[in-house]
């Protein structure tokens, strides 16, 4: 996995609550089996004024002038500046693929949908959760100011302004780890294959009836 | 020292190990694999070159983008080429790597959520993942069963562990007796709309109360299935005989001296009474209508005596926008009444409910009825090949097909749209699913979440009437 220590970038606020996973990635793109290339259909729905289909160039497709996204002050945006529980709904994957293939490293909201949070991780996206009146404070002054910029800075678990004030977010020690250090924790947990062993054998000793099923 | 709940005995039973950060390694026992959210994650397993940790903990099923027509002709009835390519992987992931999976053309085959009860795959006690945020429906058999992304079913196919944080408690209880013509969708609905569709975000919620336990283990996955459309990603009911009847028997349930174990074991798990939650919210039983979505959100919700609220009234700039926003993409007034809802399509079906209690719920309404002219289509989708067996030998078919309804093969069908049946722009459906944002059911479609019972009635009538007034 990438590693992801700090990040400055562009700010594009996408002022609206409860953004779910149908919305940042359509069903029809679920239908590929690759991670990659979900970019393009990164808020289908809403960036697009047609309906959109695997496999089409989207560069051609006629652009709704209404969506944060498309205005020419947000282009190269890295950091997404959301609303409250954003990523509710599906347990898709596809949805952090696409906003990393877009081009996003940091989201920050009020909070979040636990799976999509989760998700983010896995794939080096950096989910921040700040103070909803922070948040606030955050969308007047992205909307107000052309080329605003946030300094997001994991080591020391920072969000800094161009003004230079600085908010402080937190974030679990293990999820901060692997991060940090672009850690495949597949590879983290299997360093404790044996400790699995020794819980799978006492279970198979005192419930039985969950080994003899599925084969 | 409080006793423990149902959650944190779950909890206790699957813990690997704790480790110094707080985070902890959780035993998994089940995990379900459909076509959608396995492929990048057995390919994942083969660039690192692992292999499956124990195979005989996966089983596997094609749902999301199987036609509901023509199931004779297989896999070549998948006309979308992308889909076909899908539903192939699963079966060559599968083979490859000897994980038990019913096919397309199987009987078995159906919505992972239905089949898994539905063979004794799922038990009582057991930590069930799967690449879908529906897993929670497992949770109405005392499990532990959550939703995870893709790498998560690789890191559970290679460790069969995943790494996590325990979960706060929270305690749903619904008491008192639920009327004639209220379901289980209707309590969850209620719950949906009291505790938001971020209220549970960070939680296990157990579901109790009188309301709840007088309910069929049908009943009892159609709210735990919506648990995460209240924002927790865990929903779970206590084991009794209601659970303990229904598992047992089923093809992979145990038999003989282990059955009486397990059943000793599966007892133990509900919550002690001296067990203390971090949130309680009560409902009353009595007191819930038949309820209706009517919005972009499942926590935009009413009874059918209500109407449309009017953003105006709402204080929370952002609920307000919220609210404003829906109507337009719903194309619905302030304050219109919900039984003036005209509608377009009717859909009865998906993991929430297309077990066969629903589909005698829907065909009890409509027997003897005719499906409205003004509608498009009305369509029934059973969430198995068994449950579609079981209903045709109970002659529910005949009851729709006379009434005017589709009668389909099994898989997630309108509920997501990933397959050939959708909604056209503007196209109010009442669904029984369990999600109503923009786009669900198709680009520019309108969903209602109802139950099938609800369903039924507006099918028969074109538009949402209180299914009450047809029961007497």
């Amino acid at each position: 996995m990438r590693a992801f220590t700090q990040h400055q970038g562009l700010v594009a606020p996408m002022d609206r609550a409860n953004v779910d996973t149908d919305m940042i990635i359509p069903k029809q793109f679920l239908k590929s089996i690759k991670r990659t290339g979900f970019g393009p259909n990164l808020f289908d729905e809403l960036r697009y004024l047609d309906e959109g289909q695997p496999d089409q160039d989207s560069s051609k497709r006629s652009l709704n002038p209404d969506f944060v996204l498309n205005q020419a002050r947000y282009k190269n945006a890295s950091v997404l500046l959301a609303r409250r529980n954003f990523g509710c709904g599906s347990s898709r994957e596809h949805a952090p693929w696409a906003l990393d293939d877009f081009g996003f490293r940091v989201i920050i909201a009020p909070s979040f949908a636990d799976i999509f949070y989760n998700n983010c991780f896995k794939n080096g996206l950096l989910p921040i959760v700040l103070d909803e009146k922070i948040v606030d404070r955050l969308f007047q002054e992205s909307e107000g100011t052309e080329g605003y910029q946030l300094m997001v800075d994991l080591t020391a678990q920072t969000v800094t302004t161009p003004s230079g004030e600085s908010y402080s977010f937190d974030v679990d020690n293990f999820r901060r780890h692997c991060l940090l250090n672009g850690l495949d924790d597949i590879g983290v947990t299997l360093e404790d294959a044996e400790a699995i062993r020794v819980y799978e054998d006492a279970r198979r000793q005192t419930a039985p009836w969950l080994f003899n099923a599925g084969n | 020292m409080a006793g423990k709940t149902l959650y944190d005995k779950l909890w206790d039973d699957h813990l690997v190990k704790q480790r110094d950060d707080g985070s902890a390694l959780i035993y998994i026992d089940r995990q379900l694999l459909h076509e959608v959210t396995s492929p990048q994650a057995f390919e994942g397993l083969r660039l690192a070159n692992r292999k499956p940790w124990r195979i005989d903990a996966n089983v596997a099923t094609p749902d999301h983008n199987v036609p509901t027509t023509d199931r004779a002709k297989g896999i070549d009835g998948i006309v979308d080429p992308v889909s076909r390519i899908q539903v192939e992987t699963l079966d060559n992931n599968c083979d490859e790597f000897g994980i038990l999976e019913f096919k397309i053309k199987d009987q078995r085959q159906g919505i992972v959520h239905v089949i898994g009860p539905e063979q004794g795959v799922t038990l009582p006690g057991m930590s069930i993942v799967c690449g879908d945020s529906h897993t929670s429906t497992h949770g109405a058999f005392g499990c532990l069963a959550h939703g995870i992304g893709t790498s998560e079913v690789e890191h559970v196919l290679a460790t069969q562990c995943l790494v996590q944080k325990k979960m706060k408690n929270m305690l749903v209880r619904v008491d008192g007796k639920l009327g004639a013509g209220v379901t289980g969708k209707d309590v969850v609905l209620a719950i949906i709309g009291k505790i938001g569709t971020a209220g549970g975000t960070g939680y296990a919620i157990e579901f109790g109360g009188d309301a709840i336990r007088g309910l069929s283990m049908e009943g009892r996955m159609t709210i735990c299935n919506m648990a995460i459309e209240g924002g927790a990603r865990v929903g779970m009911v206590a084991v009794d005989d209601t659970t303990i009847d229904y598992v047992k028997g089923r093809p992979f349930s145990p038999t003989g001296e282990t059955w009486g174990k397990a059943v000793a074991y599966w007892r133990t798990l509900r919550s002690d009474d001296d067990a203390v939650f971090d949130k309680v919210v009560e409902l009353d039983g009595s007191a819930i209508q038949p309820q209706v979505s009517w919005g972009t959100s499942p926590e935009m919700v009413t009874g059918v005596e209500g109407s449309v609220p009017d953003p105006a009234k709402e204080q929370d700039p952002i609920k307000r926008e919220g609210i404003e926003r829906a109507l337009k993409y719903m194309g619905l007034a302030a304050n219109q009444k919900i039984t003036d809802i005209q509608l377009d399509r009717v859909f009865i079906g998906s993991c929430t409910n297309s077990r066969i209690e629903d589909l005698r719920e829907a065909a009890a309404v409509v027997k003897g009825r005719k499906v409205a002219l003004s509608l498009k289509q009305a369509m029934v989708v059973p969430g198995s090949g068994l449950v579609k067996a079981q209903a045709e030998q109970e002659g529910l078919d005949k009851i729709f097909i006379e009434a005017g309804l589709e009668w389909r093969d099994p898989g997630c069908s309108m509920c997501l749209a990933m397959n050939a049946d959708k909604l056209g722009q503007g196209e109010h459906c009442a669904s029984t699913s369990n999600r109503n944002f923009e786009g669900r059911q198709g680009f520019g479609g309108r969903t209602h979440l109802v139950s099938p019972a609800m369903a039924a009635a507006a099918a028969v009538t074109g538009h949402f009437v209180d299914v009450r007034e047809l029961m007497n």
